[in-house]
């Protein structure tokens, strides 16, 4: 037999001992190791917890489920009361913090965006002030943003009896943003469901256009058309109900403006300071991204003979998109976690909601264990969602 | 999911815990150090607050170097650990200061979650300020209906806050921060109709407005606070360290024991004076506790007695004119009573 060849002469060519096999020997190795790893993990575990309970520091998450007592300022979307858990106390906080990073990245895409392409523009005014507006906003702290919108914008403003009157009923002072609140009458439901349709429509003609001028080449105004049944239904469901739609005007009350809708200055200073703040860095991404599109790309579209907007749209856009998504999830992300630093400025997110329940029940090590699972679901979920993006925008190869 | 990461958590601060863990016997740990870790008030004026010059000076802080003093004869061997309301405890329970006396108040739920109140060195009561210039009609609480409310959070005024309220079917909108700067700040700039907490701040944060004149203190006290030093649980030597410096200091007042004839006094022969001031034949009444025998004499060469603080830091001899009220001696009206030192 071949391996009995290569036997070294004077050993027992039948057996060699489990001990001396190089390969068990690497299992033997891999598994003390992992055992002792797992040890020291279990040990160190074990001793934390019963080091905690000795101090009474640790006794599970039980107490969520007793009556908070105190209010929260803002709950936009449950009905919270001192009455209720903690446990909905965390809720308004969550929904807070997912709110403002919502919106927060939504315009943080929306001014980026249009900031880093006007730092490729071919006019001078609008290319520095785009790069002023990075420079300023990437080297300062967003807390200091923070501040800045928080005391150096917003509380500044007038007192409610000398609210700032804007159109549409709208007003601005110190205590917030105030708008009319629509109230819905009988049958408003049909708007709703025009709505509904309008946006169903709006993909059926969008999917139509598209394979009739893939075999006809013509083009059909897709935009017009979903504007037209977006707005267009719900506002024909309104009148034919014959307009049961009023608002609700805010007044000025005893101390405040009273009715209507209103968005409190912590909110707008959080949302416009990280919305800002992330923008610059989200310019330069962007920048980046189409700078890295070849040149030869947009030349080769002008010799097919596109026009600039559709070249920038058809052509540069997607190819740049792949080099934009990866580093944007991060901003995303940090938008999320800068969120956290609402505490500053007294605005209910799950850290500040948090923290005050840390306090009132003493239950740090509990509190501060739901904030890192809180934080990482809603990273991983965002970072989800950008890697199946980043795959669909990816290049396809045929 | 949750437990796993529970359980990383713990793992990760199990090594911070293990070194920081709080020993049983914090007298010999802090006669070891040298010196007190005082865990006070980020800054409320008359009860702990920093000058330019980074020395604290107030109230709760004389409070500490009584301490010091009891344990070393010198009242300057402490050092001062700025504590916001929602830090303050955790700093106690995990051993970063010795003793906490920042206008804390003592409740069953903290009593019983690891902490022991030696004692209440005063009692106060929630209140309301607002701006009167602004809110002239307003004469009482009861009036606030719709106002918004500047509170610190995690505190028990959060809490009395909303039960007020509540009961007397009243809304209102709470402007909450964790800071007593941003709380302050916010309140200055009229982002709140009204601040809520317990009296004697009031009265300390109006003198650090822009125009104090404006604010009046609404003469509602919707709640009970007593303050006092808090101590971790478990530690009945230490306790009783912090327990009777406080009972030494209003002793020394009520047998007009001051900073300035105690030297004289501890010569003299009151049997009484002479018990308290440790000077009585083979007493053994401080070295039981832990302490020299002329601790009471060293508290009072360090900061005066209790009507000696209290009037320098928060009463007539301070800006906050506070009066005595029930923070007076039984003997007097009030509810400061002291156990005999005997």
């Amino acid at each position: 037999m071949a391996s009995q060849d290569i036997t070294p002469v004077g050993r027992d060519s039948a057996k060699v001992s489990i001990l001396y096999d190089p390969k068990i020997r690497g299992y033997i190795f891999q598994a003390v190791a992992v055992l002792v790893i797992a040890g020291f993990g279990y040990w160190i575990v074990n001793n934390t917890i019963t080091n905690l309970q000795r101090a009474r520091l640790a006794s599970g998450f039980g107490f969520l489920d007793g009556r908070s007592g105190f209010d929260i300022s803002s709950s936009p979307y449950l009905t919270y009361s001192s009455d209720s858990t903690y446990l909905q106390a965390l809720w308004v906080g969550i929904l807070n913090t997912l709110t403002v990073a919502f919106v927060g990245i939504i315009t943080a895409t929306i001014i980026g965006f249009i900031i880093g392409i006007g730092r490729l523009s071919h006019n001078w005014l609008i290319r520095k002030i785009c790069t002023v507006y990075v420079e300023v906003f990437r080297n300062v702290p967003p807390l200091l943003v923070i501040f800045f919108w928080y005391s150096g914008v917003l509380s500044v403003l007038p007192q409610a009896r000398q609210s700032i009157g804007l159109p549409f009923n709208t007003f601005l002072n110190n205590r917030g943003f105030f708008f009319p609140a629509p109230v819905f009458g009988d049958g408003a439901w049909l708007a709703g469901v025009g709505l509904l349709v309008g946006i169903a429509g709006t993909f059926l003609v969008r999917r139509w256009a598209y394979k009739r001028q893939m075999a006809t080449g013509q083009q059909f105004p897709v935009g017009w058309t979903a504007l037209g049944l977006i707005v267009g239904l719900p506002l024909l469901a309104l009148a034919v109900k014959g307009f049961p739609l009023s608002f609700d005007y805010p007044v000025l009350g005893a101390f405040n403006l009273k009715g209507g809708m209103q968005v409190g200055p912590e909110f707008m200073s959080l949302y416009l300071a990280l919305s800002f703040y992330t923008a610059s860095f989200i310019a330069e991404i962007v920048r980046a991204g189409i700078r890295g599109v070849g040149k030869g790309q947009s030349e080769a579209a002008h010799a097919l003979g596109l026009r600039a907007g559709p070249t920038t749209r058809l052509v540069v856009v997607p190819q740049a998109m792949r080099i934009i998504i990866p580093p944007l999830t991060s901003q995303y992300l940090n938008l999320t976690k800068n969120s956290s630093l609402a505490v500053a400025i007294g605005y209910p997110d799950l850290v500040a909601v948090g923290g005050t329940i840390l306090n009132q029940t003493n239950r740090s090590i509990e509190v501060v264990a739901i904030w890192l699972v809180v934080y990482l679901s809603i990273s991983v979920l965002t970072s989800l969602f950008m890697n199946w993006f980043n795959a669909k925008m990816a290049l396809v190869e045929r | 999911m949750k437990n796993i990461v529970l359980k990383g958590a713990l793992a990760a601060s199990a090594l911070v815990l293990l070194a920081n863990a709080a020993s049983a016997a914090t007298l010999d740990d802090v006669k070891k150090k040298g010196f007190l870790q005082c865990g006070v008030n980020t800054g409320l004026a008359g009860f702990a607050s920093p000058n330019d010059k980074g020395e604290w000076s107030g109230f709760d802080v004389d409070y500490c170097r009584a301490v010091a003093a009891a344990i070393f004869g010198d009242g300057t061997k402490v050092k001062f650990t700025p504590l916001s309301a929602k830090d303050r405890l955790p700093a106690l329970q995990s051993g970063e200061i010795d003793v906490l006396i920042r206008n804390t108040t003592w409740t069953l739920s903290r009593d019983e979650q690891g902490f022991d109140f030696p004692g209440v060195n005063y009692y106060d009561g929630q209140g309301f300020m607002i701006n009167s210039k602004k809110l002239s009609g307003i004469n009482s609480a009861l009036q606030l209906s719709g106002a918004s409310v500047c509170v610190q959070a995690g505190t028990t005024t959060e809490l009395n806050l909303a039960d007020y309220f509540k009961a007397n079917k009243m809304e209102y909108n709470p402007v909450v921060f964790e800071k007593l700067e941003e709380v302050n700040a916010a309140y200055d700039s009229g982002r709140c109709d009204a601040y809520t907490t317990d009296q004697s701040g009031l009265y300390s944060i109006r003198l650090t407005l822009s125009a104090p004149d404006d604010h009046v203190v609404l003469p509602e006290i919707i709640s009970k606070e007593p303050l006092g030093p808090a101590v971790r649980q478990g530690d009945s030597q230490w306790a009783d360290v912090v327990r009777w410096t406080h009972y030494a200091l209003l002793t020394a007042e009520e047998l007009g024991i001051t900073k300035a004839n105690v030297e004289e006094l501890s010569k003299g022969d009151s049997p009484e004076v002479k018990r308290v001031l440790g000077q009585e034949a083979g007493t053994k009444l401080g070295t039981d506790l832990g302490l020299t025998n002329d601790w009471v004499v060293n508290i009072i060469k360090a900061v005066g007695n209790y009507g000696e603080i209290f009037d320098k830091n928060i009463g007539a001899g301070s800006p906050l004119k506070i009066a005595r009220g029930i923070n007076a001696q039984w003997s007097k009206g009030g509810l400061q009573y002291a156990m005999p030192i005997r």
